[in-house]
């Protein structure tokens, strides 16, 4: 990996690009805490994604054969977990928001609204297409590379493409 | 208790661990449940390019790819120790329309016959795992999120956009999986 930084920005710029591009559009898969820890606090999360991936390939999650039913309606495996996921999410949300739980670090929870624009719209589509041709979304593609489908890196690295493809273009995107 | 894990897991233990995980991830740290943020940090890690949309301190973010990384480890474990050996079961329907592809090994959830380095260098094999790859990371990006970032935690937090999403992202799947891919399968 090369250094970071290679094209240094005044840091105020960087502030302000955090605070708009990462807060107001993009309020996905974010951290919100406020608290400064040392790198091996991260470890926790390496542990829920251990737990998170051994469900998705025990679940099937992961299987290629489980989307194309879904998306011809001919299992209710996936409707089924997915529908339980959301369930089973929003009530804990809700339950975090009435009860006013906080981390275990202290910290108070907080969420953010979503704004809509086109690329709910457009953008969805597009990865709706992507999801049928691979049969897989972001978090199975790396729980198949982690079974020894290592053919699979190969997807990976071209979705890492469509996400820089994505960020060179966007300000000409309708959004 | 080893030979029910091994078993596959059906929809109502998976589906509420999996929701689960927006609570685990908030209590943890306050972090929301999603993973194609972790390309965008990669790309902002490894080639920003002094693009704006990149130019952002990733290592704040890098909880998301320590997560990941985790998501890997476990598809690893749950190879080597807990998987069950048999053939995967797929509804009849699926099978007899994929035998007309040439589809046939059902060892693995990933189908062997589909996606491997020779069917890379294939027109089928270059659309699916090329394109398709590419279609994932543009489409997730532009749309905000993914099945987990708004299907699951959009949903969650009952965002009327993440549910636009959710149902933009069903409508691809369907009309890809019916009108394009038996195309692109038959190549």
């Amino acid at each position: 990996m090369k250094k970071t930084f290679q094209n240094p920005a005044p840091a105020d710029t960087i502030e302000l690009n955090t605070d708009f591009e990462v807060r107001s559009l993009d309020t996905v898969c974010l951290n919100e805490s406020h608290l400064q820890h040392p790198w091996w606090y991260n470890l926790k999360y390496a542990a829920a994604g251990i737990l998170f991936g051994i469900v998705l390939v025990k679940s099937q999650v992961i299987s290629w054969f489980r989307i194309q039913e879904m998306f011809r309606l001919q299992s209710f495996h996936m409707y089924g977990v997915i529908g339980s996921a959301v369930a089973v999410g929003m009530l804990s949300v809700w339950l975090i928001k009435k009860f006013q739980v906080k981390t275990i670090h202290g910290e108070t929870i907080e969420f953010h609204p979503k704004q809509f624009n086109k690329g709910n719209i457009i953008g969805g589509l597009l990865f709706g297409f992507g999801w049928a041709m691979t049969g897989a979304c972001p978090g199975p593609l790396f729980a198949q590379l982690g079974t020894g489908a290592w053919a699979v890196s190969v997807t990976i690295l071209s979705a890492v493409a469509g996400t820089w493809v994505y960020g060179f273009f966007r300000e000409r995107l309708p959004h | 208790m080893m030979e029910f894990l091994k078993q596959p897991w059906p929809w109502y233990i998976a589906g509420p661990v999996i929701g689960l995980t927006v609570p685990f991830l908030l209590i943890l740290g306050n972090k929301h449940f999603g993973i194609s943020s972790s390309l965008r940090h990669v790309c902002a890690a490894c080639l920003p390019a002094n693009i704006k949309f990149f130019q952002y301190d990733w290592k704040k973010e890098s909880w998301n790819l320590f997560f990941v990384a985790g998501i890997a480890i476990g598809g690893f474990i749950t190879a080597a120790w807990l998987s069950d050996p048999g053939p995967v079961t797929v509804a009849p329907q699926l099978a007899s329309e994929l035998s007309t592809y040439g589809v046939t090994d059902y060892q693995s959830l990933i189908p062997a016959d589909l996606f491997n380095w020779p069917e890379l260098l294939t027109l089928r094999g270059f659309l699916l795992m090329v394109v398709g790859g590419f279609l994932v990371g543009f489409g997730t990006r532009y749309a905000g999120g993914c099945t987990s970032g708004h299907a699951i935690m959009g949903l969650s937090n009952l965002q009327l956009p993440s549910l636009i999403a959710t149902i933009s992202f069903m409508a691809g799947g369907f009309i890809m999986a019916n009108l394009f891919l038996p195309h692109i399968l038959s190549l």
